[in-house]
């Protein structure tokens, strides 16, 4: 890659810039700023759009009361029930029932301030689900490549 | 307190810690040779170990491994801990400051907050230096930030002590002693070999073998997977391989670089044209990002784009094949 070449597609770093190897008019290496490449920024992008379905469709399984908040609260943070257990230092299956609606509105206040800590809430909050599910979907220039 | 610790922006964080932690000391190498010293450059498709529900591939050697293998080749002496008891690991971490050193640590991306939100994902293999403390907050050299940042020592805290694969468990490490006069040349030559040996590796999923591996595999995706799956797949392919961190190309660049500042280091003019092939090599690490970004932005289906794709990855594994054995050659 050229220096000259260096993409400069804004987008994961906002108003910074990474930097990348690349070649000057002599053919020696160089570090040089880079705002970003499409084809990365459209698969952050995607990324971030998947986990922003999934947690639309756990937010719509909590509404029908078929999941607990904390599922979806859960899932907000990006952690499936394995990731959740070993930061609140549970089992694993304890957890996965207290996916459970019915399970979770049982749970007493230290269960529930341990899990709060972890997905960095206040109990009310944990309790709560938010009337739209509410992932920060970082904003990504969409700019469209020519190709 | 502060230790007057100099800031330099690199293009990947364990490599770029490395540097810019020898050269606090005295020793002024580039990103570059840190990493090439340090034996960086590799390959692996771990499909056992999953990032967000994703096999995990490497185009680096595992967490600490460059730090580790650079300093030793270097003479340098270098502490590294982990603790079980995160009080005890902030703890280490002060009273090291307080002594002056700035320390090397291994965290996780997605509890920094000083982190662009895009790039905030559970990925425990970060690497950062913490030069300083101001009440409650640290000061952080975070190699691929433009310049130090500020972090809560709460944020810090959850960071180094996530869980989850490639957990780091408070891990810091730094300098203790380091020798006036560096052999740089023997230093060079080690990591090269190193480099040659890993990617010439029989093991079927690492080295030059792990290419094919993946790219029978990648033959297979279409078949295997939804298409909303299969690009999920490749998009991850893309992120790991140029997302922040790899200086372009899934290092193949960075390495070019490497190898450029080698020959002169061991006069071997011979190592510019191995430089020269590594970059056509990550060129065509570049086209394979760019193919799989428009099968994922469906320009190209799918189905058709994986089978290209293979053989795009077979021939950057057949250029690494010959580049690892002619470089091999050249050192011995």
């Amino acid at each position: 890659m050229k220096q000259q070449e260096v993409p400069q597609h804004p987008g994961l770093f906002g108003e910074r810039k990474a930097v990348c190897y690349a070649l000057d008019e002599t053919g020696g290496y160089v570090l040089a700023p880079t705002a970003g490449w499409n084809p990365v920024n459209l698969a952050n992008r995607q990324a971030w759009e998947e986990l922003a379905r999934e947690l639309a469709d756990i937010h719509g399984e909590v509404l029908a009361g078929r999941k607990s908040p904390l599922a979806y609260h859960m899932a907000r943070r990006q952690m499936d029930a394995a990731l959740l257990a070993r930061y609140a230092g549970l089992f694993r299956w304890r957890v996965r029932r207290h996916l459970r609606p019915a399970i979770f509105a049982r749970l007493d206040r230290e269960l529930l301030a341990r899990y709060a800590e972890v997905l960095q809430l206040s109990v009310e909050d944990l309790c709560r689900l938010p009337e739209t599910p509410e992932l920060e979907v970082p904003e990504i220039a969409a700019t469209e490549e020519s190709r | 307190m502060s230790i007057p610790f100099v800031h330099r922006q690199a293009a990947h964080c364990e490599s770029g810690a490395t540097a810019n932690l020898l050269r606090h000391q005295g020793i002024n190498l580039s990103e570059a040779l840190a990493f090439g010293i340090g034996g960086g450059l590799f390959f692996g498709y771990l499909p056992f170990i999953r990032l967000n529900r994703l096999p995990l591939v490497t185009y680096r050697k595992g967490p600490g491994g460059i730090f580790k293998a650079a300093t030793q080749r270097l003479g340098v002496r270098v502490e590294g801990r982990r603790f079980r008891d995160p009080e005890a690991g902030m703890a280490a971490l002060d009273e090291l400051l307080d002594r002056g050193i700035p320390v090397g640590a291994q965290t996780s991306v997605y509890w920094l907050p000083y982190l662009p939100p895009a790039l905030r994902f559970h990925f425990n293999a970060h690497n950062l230096v913490v030069y300083g403390k101001q009440g409650e907050t640290y000061l952080i050299s975070d190699p691929v930030m433009d310049e130090a940042v500020l972090c809560p020592a709460e944020d810090l805290r959850r960071a180094r002590f996530a869980v989850g694969d490639l957990a780091p468990r408070g891990r810091i490490y730094y300098l203790t002693a380091v020798p006036t006069e560096p052999d740089l040349r023997r230093a060079v030559r080690a990591g090269i070999g190193e480099v040659c040996r890993n990617m010439r590796n029989p093991v079927p999923i690492i080295g030059v073998r792990g290419m094919r591996r993946l790219a029978r595999v990648i033959e297979g995706w279409p078949r295997r997977f939804a298409e909303r799956r299969t690009v999920q797949h490749l998009g991850h392919l893309i992120r790991m391989q140029e997302e922040i961190g790899t200086g372009g190309g899934g290092f193949r660049f960075m390495y070019a670089a490497f190898l450029q500042e080698s020959a002169g280091i061991l006069e071997k003019p011979e190592l510019l044209e191995l430089s020269q092939r590594m970059t056509a090599i990550g060129d065509g690490w570049r086209e394979f990002a760019l193919l799989a970004a428009r099968a994922c932005k469906g320009r190209i289906a799918v189905a058709e784009a994986c089978p290209e794709l293979a053989e795009l990855l077979r021939r950057c594994a057949d250029g690494e094949e010959a580049l690892f054995r002619d470089l091999a050659g050249v050192i011995r």
